[in-house]
């Protein structure tokens, strides 16, 4: 049999999934190994509940929440969900308009925040909607996935306690980048992921304050695990990987280490013709969105695939189809929406990636650039 | 790679063969919305397939979003031909457009060598260049279907299958590289209806094309009344209800008269025209500027017959049948010498004289063949 087209491949699409941390794979085998379920009474199962409640316990304390206040849900999305049918009942719903799918999706009648040209949410906007009526349930995330802008959430979180609102926050792309914190934001939940850390998919959680904590209604009741919040026996072993990423990234900073790589890859993107998204804004260190005018972004995303270069575009489809970037409109960039793909480093990338990309991306802009203009 | 037995046999082939196969999917159109199903994927049962078929050969495989093309290029100007009385063909619009344009860009923009596909037709590499012959399996040529490629387009396609003795031959392949899609069966109706009803789809994008009007005679007198004009096509005899049988003799559609809503019928006998002028035309040789004898193709199921042909100017081209045949407006014909593909166009309505046009096709409306 043949084989693939790809060479020796360089991983740029972190924000899809950040690569297994050494720390979560340690973690999850060792759970893998341990036959009890935590709901159980004998000493299998306390031996699981010690290793759920040690996760949570740790979870909890990187992300500024009480233990008591965190639920594990099967990933981002579901926490998303969880949230928004949980605590958003009877509420009106905004929902920043460069929110994930897993927010879309779970709020479609959600009034749409409007955002800038830098992708950062209007906040004057935010006041106005919020000062219209009745108590509100606005979501805004603490990164884009997509371009890596970090949005205004402290000052929303102010914004949205004097009008009574509740903030909710999905901070999937964020958490373990930059600092993110419920407590410290003043928002009243968070949505996380585990394999967006570091950790294996399978696994995430929804911090919630104590208020809301208590007024939550669950979406899966089932034996009434997490406290009656989350049905379903929890999978020790990507909650044992999730925290054992999250205590990581804690651990060390990644932006003075991926910033400059980072700054790196955009420099030479620019050099060969891309167009920074979001480059005014405040950015999560590892990622950055670039435009080729002219070039399709599925084009881009397949000639750097086959030159061994791992990146991508806008919302993918289970089928792979890259739809156009819901996020990049938004942002009123017109035709660039369809022609900008996502670089976003993982926590170990070195200098010989950038280098590997540079060079491919300027070969394809050389190629595809040409033909375009 | 549609997901379907041909295509996947030409992937699997040009893999064994030791080439560096690339796999593409085009995602033409919203699948759960064709099939009216809310909330199911857009991709389909074909996309996964193809996915399949790709991992199974280890090659490396994408799926492109051609809808927004695939919409104003194939399915509003299939509305928009039904809806001026024509009978498009949607997939030489399809090959013209998203086939052999936008994916062959995509091939030539990739470093591709060629563009190799599952149609059944043969490229021959001649004296005084590329040539495009009917395949080796007369039951499943497709040569009129490809009729519009380029010759610049047809240099950098391969057609693998052309040379296949039957489709017996290309599943016996299928099961040979082990493809999980051998057995499955061949695609009916056109993709983007996949109910058939194709009259709905016309009557949704061009309410204009759905309105009822008058089935009337030759010479004027009403007969009858439709329920739209999308829903008949030159040469056809049902729907036509009371008005089937006028003065003893079988009617059936001689001319549509869409800026009127008429449809307008004539005996059966005498339905055929002797000449017939297309638009679009393609030239795979020097176009003619004197008549040279060739033999057409009308229809997609049909054997070719013999005329006449020259070039006009302005993209045109006039044919003179040996035997007066029915030609329907929209429908390609295409120009054979023996077995080569020498051009084609689309058959253009003959001008309206008094109060009706005669021209003419022999199939019912939805038998439109594939490819």
């Amino acid at each position: 049999m043949p084989t693939r087209a790809c060479p020796a491949h360089t991983y740029l699409d972190a924000n899809a999934t950040e690569p297994l941390r050494p720390e979560a794979r340690a973690a999850s085998l060792a759970a893998l190994d341990l036959a009890g379920n935590p709901a159980s009474v004998h000493g299998f199962g306390r031996a699981a509940r010690a290793m759920l409640e040690n996760a949570r316990e740790t979870i909890a304390a990187r992300f500024g929440a009480h233990p008591a206040d965190l639920v594990f849900t099967s990933g981002g999305t579901e926490a998303n969900a969880l949230a928004i049918s949980g605590l958003g009942a009877g509420r009106r719903l905004i929902a920043s308009a460069i929110e994930h799918a897993a927010v879309r999706a779970a709020a479609p009648e959600a009034t749409i925040l409007p955002v800038d040209r830098q992708g950062v949410a209007d906040l004057a906007r935010l006041a106005a909607l919020l000062a219209e009526g009745k108590a509100a349930f606005v979501a805004l995330m603490l990164a884009n996935n997509e371009t890596g802008v970090i949005q205004p959430v402290a000052e929303a979180a102010s914004l949205c306690r004097r009008f009574g609102a509740h903030l909710h926050v999905d901070a999937v792309q964020a958490a373990g980048r930059v600092a993110c914190d419920l407590a410290a934001l003043g928002a009243d939940s968070l949505a996380l992921s585990g394999h967006k850390l570091g950790g294996p998919a399978g696994a995430g959680a929804l911090l919630l304050t104590d208020a809301a904590a208590r007024r939550l209604s669950p979406l899966i009741a089932g034996g009434g695990q997490e406290r009656g919040r989350r049905g379903g026996t929890p999978p020790l072993p990507a909650i044992a990987g999730f925290a054992a990423a999250a205590a990581a990234t804690g651990r060390t900073d990644l932006a003075p280490l991926l910033a400059p790589l980072r700054n790196a890859a955009e420099a030479a993107a620019i050099a060969a013709g891309a167009i920074v998204c979001g480059a005014g804004a405040a950015r999560l260190p590892n990622t950055t969105c670039l435009a080729l005018p002219g070039v399709k972004a599925e084009t881009q995303v397949i000639a750097l695939d086959l030159a061994g270069i791992a990146v991508s575009a806008g919302a993918a489809c289970s089928s792979g189809k890259i739809a156009e970037s819901h996020v990049l409109a938004a942002m009123g960039l017109g035709e660039l929406a369809g022609q900008a793909i996502r670089v976003s480093l993982p926590w170990n990338a070195v200098e010989a990636d950038i280098a590997a990309f540079a060079r491919a991306y300027r070969d394809m802009a050389t190629r595809l650039g040409r033909r375009a203009a | 790679m549609s997901g379907g037995v041909d295509s996947s046999v030409v992937a699997g082939l040009l893999a064994e063969a030791g080439h560096e196969v690339v796999g593409i999917t085009l995602q033409l159109y919203d699948h759960g919305a064709a099939r009216g199903r809310k909330g199911a994927c857009c991709a389909g049962q074909d996309i996964h397939d193809a996915k399949r078929v790709a991992d199974h050969l280890g090659i490396t495989h994408y799926v492109i979003d051609a809808e927004a093309r695939f919409r104003a290029a194939v399915i509003e100007d299939f509305a928009a031909a039904y809806a001026a009385g024509e009978t498009p063909v949607p997939c030489v619009r399809c090959n013209q457009s998203v086939k052999f344009g936008d994916l062959l860009t995509l091939a030539r923009d990739l470093g591709a060598e060629a563009l190799a596909t599952g149609h059944y037709v043969r490229r021959v590499e001649g004296a005084a260049g590329v040539e495009l012959h009917r395949a080796a399996d007369p039951e499943r040529d497709q040569s009129w279907f490809l009729f519009a490629t380029t010759a610049e387009q047809l240099a950098f396609c391969r057609f693998p299958l052309g040379e296949m003795a039957s489709k017996a031959v290309v599943r016996a392949e299928a099961a040979r590289l082990g493809l999980p899609v051998a057995a499955k069966p061949d695609s009916q109706d056109i993709c983007f209806v996949p109910d058939g009803r194709y009259a709905d789809l016309v009557a949704r994008l061009r309410p204009d094309a759905d309105a009822p009007g008058e089935i009337v005679s030759r010479d004027g007198r009403v007969l009858g009344r439709h329920q739209g004009v999308a829903q008949y096509t030159v040469g056809q005899a049902k729907r036509l209800g009371a008005a089937a049988v006028d003065g003893g003799e079988r009617q059936v559609v001689v001319a549509l008269d869409a800026a009127r809503r008429r449809v307008v019928i004539g005996p059966r006998a005498g339905a055929g025209v002797r000449t017939v002028r297309l638009r679009e035309v393609n030239w795979l040789v020097s176009p003619p500027s004197a008549p040279i004898p060739c033999a057409v193709k009308l229809r997609a199921r049909e054997a070719p017959q013999p005329a006449d042909m020259r070039a006009l100017p302005g993209g045109g081209a006039e044919v003179k049948l040996a035997a007066a045949a029915l030609a329907a407006p929209g429908q390609a014909c295409v120009f054979y010498d023996d077995g080569r593909v020498l051009g084609g166009g689309f058959i253009v309505a003959p001008q309206v004289d008094g109060g009706a046009a005669a021209a003419v096709s022999g199939a019912d409306r939805g038998g439109v063949a594939q490819r």
